[in-house]
């Protein structure tokens, strides 16, 4: 199908963008890549009469390392871009990030999709949602009030449901801390689909033990939740093995809850929870 | 439905295979549409419209994109790139000569897409494993090959560029 009529803007600066979206009002939007947002107003879905394109905006596309052992991603980054980039440019702790994109869809989606777009897209099982709750990610929002930071346990609020104002322009996504021992994992139902269920791993590792972690579960419910069950196996500690590791992997989809569905959605969606956690610890642990 | 946006025509320019053309459009054209409707640039196919098929492969500033998931206004300023620009003076290029000789085509519907894609994966990528040339193939959609004949086109192409350097 074709999207409805709508008018276009470029925009020249993230200041201007915001001034765009606040003046033109509820029924503008950003787009970014249009990885999602063009599919969406093809079929209707979607069909906002202003959009304000911020694509050209080269000044939000970096990965930035600083002495504080921070990442910050500029929100017009391509997947393809981390996919590709050096140790230098990631910094040695988010090879994590690099590893993770190649689940998200394929080649010619990941060279125009921005890290930006699928945040503040906010699916639950997309990658960067995920592991923005795992890794504490916070999000910087522009608005025409200046600046504000977003931790990532507050950004995303349920199904395609971000805490972004209309008139706010995601800019930059700080990942605080480095997560060396960390792994994303997951299911589809064909290479390259959105998941159905998807994990990050983050462990705390040294000398070969584990003294906790964070366990990230994509597709269990409206937006990426973390499993406190399994963070708590992990935070008793013990060898990084498959002793822990089982144990781990068995507390997150015993909390994933009963079946939520009259078929056995609920017993596949723990099998697969359970053998996705252990993998991702595993995998987590061979970096 | 009568609440819609005013239908206004936009002027743009396109850089597609290296010349540059001024278009009236709508700004809800897509990129596909305006390169077949517009330009009659009709070898870039379009299927499901909405980046699955990727039957509307092309070259966007040398990477592999779909044409129909970006509208034609935000193409202005790239470098456009489509399956009719790899052909030279009514030759095939070494890549459309390795997906005859592989048998990487039946129908032809998925082909523009597979080319380009192949096209913009091994500029980047020369040394690509033949694992990694069918990750990339799982790109596209085809009905016909069943894949392999494609994954070896490549694979063939690529092994023949790499002894020509
Ligand atoms: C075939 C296919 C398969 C895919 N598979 C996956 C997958 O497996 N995993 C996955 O995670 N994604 C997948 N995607 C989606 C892809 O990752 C998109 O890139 C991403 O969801 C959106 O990024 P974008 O830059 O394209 O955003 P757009 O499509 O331009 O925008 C998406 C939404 O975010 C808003 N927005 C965008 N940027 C900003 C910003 N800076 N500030 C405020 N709002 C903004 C827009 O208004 C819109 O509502 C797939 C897409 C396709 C077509
Ligand atoms: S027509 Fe563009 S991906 Fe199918
Ligand atoms: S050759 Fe027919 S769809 Fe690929």
């Amino acid at each position: 199908m074709k999207p409805a009529p709508f008018v276009y803007h470029r925009a020249r600066d993230a200041v201007g963008a915001t001034r765009l979206l606040a003046e033109l009002g509820d029924e503008s939007k950003v787009i970014a890549g249009g990885q999602s947002l063009v599919a969406m107003m093809n079929f209707r879905l979607a069909r906002p009469r202003h959009l304000v394109d911020v694509g050209g905006l080269r000044e939000l596309d970096y990965l930035r390392t600083g002495p504080d052992g921070a990442l910050r991603v500029g929100a017009l980054t391509t997947h393809h871009t981390v996919e590709t980039a050096s140790d230098e440019r990631l910094g040695s702790g988010f090879a994590v990030l690099r590893a993770a994109m190649e689940w998200v869809g394929h080649l010619p989606i990941r060279t125009r999709g921005t890290v930006g777009g699928s945040i503040a897209h906010a699916d639950a099982t997309a990658e960067w949602c995920l592991l923005a709750v795992a890794l504490d990610a916070e999000m910087v929002a522009l608005g025409p009030g200046g600046e504000r930071r977003i931790p990532a346990a507050d950004f995303f609020q349920g199904y395609y449901t971000s805490a972004l104002d209309p008139d706010e322009l995601l800019v930059e996504v700080v990942f605080p801390r480095p997560a060396r021992y960390a792994a994303l994992t997951e299911f589809a139902e064909r290479r390259g689909d959105f998941a159905t269920v998807s994990t990050v791993v983050a462990l705390d590792l040294r000398d070969g033990a584990v003294h906790g972690g964070r366990v990230a579960l994509g597709g269990v419910a409206p937006l990426p939740v973390r499993s406190p069950e399994a963070e708590a196996v992990l935070a008793r500690g013990g060898p990084a093995g498959p002793e822990l590791f089982t144990a781990c992997a068995g507390a997150a989809a015993a909390a994933a809850g009963p079946p939520d569905g009259v078929s056995g959605d609920g017993d596949y969606r723990a099998a697969l929870i359970r053998e996705l956690v252990r993998r991702a610890c595993e995998e987590a642990v061979s970096r | 439905m009568t609440d819609t946006a005013p239908r206004e025509r936009q002027l743009i320019t396109l850089d597609v295979n290296g010349e540059r053309h001024e278009l009236l459009i709508e700004p809800r054209r897509t990129l596909v549409d305006a390169l077949r409707h517009d330009l009659l640039l009709t070898g870039t196919h379009v299927g499901c419209e909405h980046g699955i098929c990727g039957a509307c492969t092309v070259l966007v500033d040398g990477a592999p994109a779909r044409a129909c998931l970006m509208f034609a206004a935000q193409a202005e300023g790239a470098r456009i790139r489509t399956v009719e620009s790899l052909a030279e003076d009514g030759e095939l290029s070494d890549l459309q000569r390795a997906f005859t000789e592989h048998h990487g085509l039946q129908c032809g519907f998925c082909t523009p897409g597979f080319l380009m894609l192949a096209e913009g994966f091994l500029a980047e990528r020369p040394a690509a494993t033949k694992e990694e040339i069918r990750e990339v193939v799982a790109s596209n959609l085809c009905r016909c090959t069943g894949y392999q004949t494609i994954v070896e086109a490549i694979d063939d192409c690529a092994a023949r560029r790499r002894k020509e350097t």
